[in-house]
């Protein structure tokens, strides 16, 4: 193993030491120390857009603000994550941010768990000196999973970032100057003629109500839903996701960085796959097939058809005439239970899988 | 096998840090999205790719070398990297001398597979297999990265034999991002072999040909077993279509879409005397049963999956089960019960912890240490962390074999009357079957036909735009879909995705299997393609 330097600094006068190379932000949250952000996102470079993680770092009689995110931490260093310049600042950048974004928190699907929202709360800002109305709106297109509200972006580049560093699919940009800018496809078109995937990385990323996805629209705010951490049902790589539930329904997906093996990435699939569960085409009731056609029978009538029937073959053929296939749609405890019940019950070794399929 | 055991031997964290990825039969952007994404994470840092593939798939476009090989000849491509790397010197021969066995049979039989030979089987050119060899060889950290491209040949098993050899060469293999890693393609299909759903061996990889474990699971359960090896599903549907089979109990599944030869799939299951089938829809595998019985999703149950790095995860319930279904688990019970055997298990908790107790491997995982993160088998012991990769030191099976395979032509490719190679596969958008992403509005949304990939030479000689829709035969049926014309795939082969029942490609494709795994050849037959006038 190579072995890194460490570097010593003060932060909020606790005295720390960090790895060579981390950022001022990555030595105060190590040691507990909170700084907020709305642009930064561990998985994504840094980009110091937002303003909001400024701190004041000591130089002798001149202290200078400077953006945590992106300043990596040096020997010596004394910073100071909530001087009073600091929180001024900080409550100013919100002033800023907040001139360009309507106060619709009423109504937004993002109330709640919206950064913006925290900071606001927290810094006390409830009105903007500066003029600016915030333009745009929801958009209307065909788009079935994502909805996007020009409005409500706060231009921390989140989504832009993660479509390109992470998915690698450009897909989304910056467009336009000044309070015109926002985010987009090239000439405006429509997210399925460009490069996008739908993996709904950048709805999982946005820090407001810019991004959402469109299927949850109307149906609760999210501390209304019990969020059941779960392993993905698709392919392989088993990713960790939340299934967001109200009622008897699953909402949502969402997930979280940190969580292993995908670290808060989800696919297409895994994001927006799981409309399936409440399908209509579900089979609700055992059915049995009654000359040629299929009627709807009580478990006890279906199971007790199944338990005669399988008697029946063993005791007029042998057990080496069923079979039992299982598959990777079973739990680990449920594909046990299928060859136990086929050596055990059926009394004979013919079980198989689709692992050849 | 080569190691001694059958599963990836590197972590999906230690991706990232892999210096070379030789990527062969494998398409993880679009069927493994989030390794994908961790490739990617490579790639940013300068990770050299070297993809082998007859479509230029996403890594093929961003890769240092692309190997375009023809359906079926991957043999030819790997021996002669061996060849190369052995004849320039590049092998390491401490390794070698260690930790394998059987490799001077191996160097002579490679001595002959050259570059030029190889060449005129893969269609290759010499000088980029030359230069894979030496790529591969001399990196760092180089992983080789494989799925069902590689396995799903009649000579399937002898192409992983054949990588493994790479492995054992250079002594790539057994250290932090550096090995031998097959993906697997379904969320618990590592789970279902590593349950025991095999015809040879009970859960945890445990032989039935030894005595003392049958022995233990007959005191365990309290009942007498079969020691008779039983039967894989390509034999089961051999005697259903003799007539020679009379019950079978489906969980999951959908063989009429997902086997090879459909009619003879069909045929097979009407020669059944008795059909259960437990599914969360109507699958087309369902239309043939007696009875069918309404499963719970993934959403409606607890239990655990274990993903293809070996990592056991907690499944947990997040909703009731849907009408009046019922989790698979219950139901086995239940079924179990009427027939005379107790199975009174209260929850999955109860199921795990007998499957720990009967597996040495699993002994250490129970529910409460994988509350959180999951934990990756082996793992013997409640002390023990469990294991991030296999082989390091030593293979499970002592020193690691060279294998000498010769190449063994695919049961079918083209020929005067189907002129073109077919291979099927999966999409980003939508999953096997389609059962479940064709009832989800996003996946449809992006695709919601069947499409073939045609090179657009081909497509100029058989006067076939893009768009259009053409019939596609091979020998043992016909299908229509959307022709995609470009150069994403080799000349002289098509492509078509799997997921489509109303096109489904596995009308097409031929029931031969693998000599030793059974599974079928999906990636080649000879097809031919027709303009519909």
């Amino acid at each position: 193993m190579v072995m890194v330097p460490k570097i010593k600094l003060t932060i909020d006068g606790k005295a720390t030491e960090i790895a060579k190379g981390k950022t001022i932000l990555q030595a105060a949250n190590s040691i507990g120390i909170n700084i907020p952000t709305l642009c930064h996102d561990p998985r994504l470079e840094p980009f110091a857009g937002c303003r909001v993680c400024m701190v004041e770092i000591e130089r002798g009689n001149t202290n200078a603000l400077i953006t945590s995110c992106n300043t990596e931490a040096t020997d010596g260093m004394t910073i100071r994550t909530n001087s009073e310049k600091v929180l001024k600042t900080r409550k100013m950048v919100l002033e800023l941010i907040l001139s360009d974004h309507p106060k619709d928190c009423m109504t937004c699907e993002k109330c709640g768990s919206c950064k913006l929202q925290d900071l606001a709360y927290e810094y006390n800002v409830r009105e903007s000196r500066f003029f600016e109305q915030p333009d745009g709106g929801v958009v209307n297109d065909r788009n079935p999973v994502i909805q996007k509200d020009t409005s409500k972006c706060i231009l921390c580049g989140r989504c832009v970032r993660i479509c390109a560093e992470i998915q690698q699919d450009y897909a989304i940009d910056f467009k336009n100057r000044g309070f015109d800018t926002e985010t987009g496809t090239p000439f405006g078109k429509s997210l399925l003629d460009t490069t996008c995937v739908l993996c709904g990385q950048c709805v999982s990323t946005c820090p407001v109500g810019s991004l959402v996805e469109k299927q949850a629209v109307g149906k609760g705010r999210e501390w209304e839903f019990k969020q059941v951490k779960t392993t993905c049902a698709y392919c392989g790589v088993g990713c960790t996701m939340y299934l967001n539930v109200t009622g008897n329904q699953v909402v949502k997906v969402t997930s979280k960085v940190g969580t292993i093996p995908n670290d808060g990435n989800l696919c297409i699939k895994g994001r927006f796959g799981y409309d399936f569960i409440h399908h209509p085409d579900r089979l609700k009731q055992p059915l049995v097939k009654k000359n040629g056609k299929f009627e709807e029978a009580t478990w006890d009538e279906a199971l007790n058809l199944i338990a005669t029937k399988f008697r029946e073959i063993k005791a007029k053929h042998g057990p080496e005439h069923i079979g039992v296939f299982s598959s990777s749609r079973c739990t680990n405890e449920e594909n046990y239970l299928a060859m136990k019940f086929t050596r055990a019950v059926i009394g004979t070794n013919n079980v198989d899988q689709c692992a050849r399929t | 096998m080569s190691f001694g055991s059958g599963s990836m031997t590197n972590s999906i964290s230690e991706i990232k840090d892999c210096k070379l990825i030789f990527l062969i039969g494998g398409n993880p952007t679009e069927a493994h999205p989030i390794v994908g994404l961790e490739m990617k994470k490579a790639l940013r840092k300068g990770c050299t790719f070297v993809v082998a593939d007859p479509r230029r798939i996403w890594f093929a476009q961003h890769a240092k070398l692309y190997l375009p090989v023809r359906p079926g000849s991957d043999n030819w491509l790997l021996n002669a990297m061996a060849h190369v790397i052995i004849s320039e010197g590049l092998e390491n021969k401490e390794f070698i001398k260690t930790r394998t066995e059987g490799y001077e049979e191996f160097k002579a039989f490679v001595k002959d597979i050259t570059t030029e030979k190889a060449s005129e089987y893969t269609g290759i050119p010499a000088e980029d297999i030359r230069q894979a060899a030496g790529l591969y060889a001399t990196s760092e950290k180089s992983a080789i990265f494989y799925t069902l491209g590689i396995t799903e040949h009649t000579c399937g098993t002898d192409n992983v034999r054949t990588i493994a050899n790479l492995a054992l060469l250079t002594g790539h293999i057994g250290k932090h991002s550096t090995g031998v890693n097959p993906i697997r393609g379904q969320n618990n299909v590592q789970g279902a072999t590593d349950m025991g759903c095999l015809p040879d061996r009970m859960h945890g990889y445990q032989y039935l040909s030894d005595s003392a474990v049958v022995d233990k699971f007959e005191k365990a359960w309290g009942v007498k077993l079969s020691r008779t090896q039983g039967a894989t599903s390509p034999t089961m549907f051999e005697r259903m279509s003799k007539g020679q089979f009379k019950g079978l109990y489906v969980i999951g599944e959908d063989p009429v879409m997902s086997e090879p030869n459909q009619n003879y799939t069909i045929n097979g299951l009407n020669n059944l005397d008795f059909l259960v089938v437990q599914d969360i829809f109507m699958s087309e595998t369902a239309k043939y049963a007696d009875v069918v019985l309404p499963a719970a999703s993934f959403a409606e149950k607890d239990g655990t999956f274990t993903n293809t790095e070996r990592r056991v995860q907690r499944v947990r319930k997040a909703i009731n089960p849907i009408g009046n279904s019922k989790p698979d688990w219950q139901i086995i019970c239940e079924l179990s019960n009427l027939m005379g055997y107790k199975m009174d298990f209260p929850s999955p908790k109860e199921i795990w912890d007998e499957i720990a107790s009967l597996a040495p491997m699993f002994a250490g995982i129970n529910y409460a240490r994988i509350e959180h993160n999951g934990i990756q088998w082996p793992c013997p012991d409640t002390k023990h962390p469990g294991t991030k990769f296999l082989h390091e030191g030593k293979f499970t099976r002592g020193p690691g074999k060279f294998f000498v395979l010769p190449y063994r032509a695919p049961a079918e490719s083209a020929d005067k009357d189907y002129p073109l190679i077919l291979s099927t596969g999966r999409t980003l958008y939508h999953y096997n079957a389609g059962t479940m992403t064709r009832r989800s509005a996003g996946s449809t949304y992006k695709t919601n036909d069947c499409f073939v990939e045609i090179h657009q030479v081909d497509a100029s000689e058989l006067g076939i735009f893009d768009g259009e829709t053409v019939k596609i035969a091979t020998r043992r049926g016909e299908i229509t879909a959307r022709a995609e014309v470009s150069d994403k795939v080799k000349k002289g082969v098509i492509w078509i995705p799997m997921h489509f029942v109303e096109s489904a490609v596995n009308k097409l494709t031929k029931d031969a299997y693998d000599n030793i795994t059974q599974t079928a050849e999906y990636k080649v037959c000879g097809a031919k393609l027709e303009k519909i006038i």
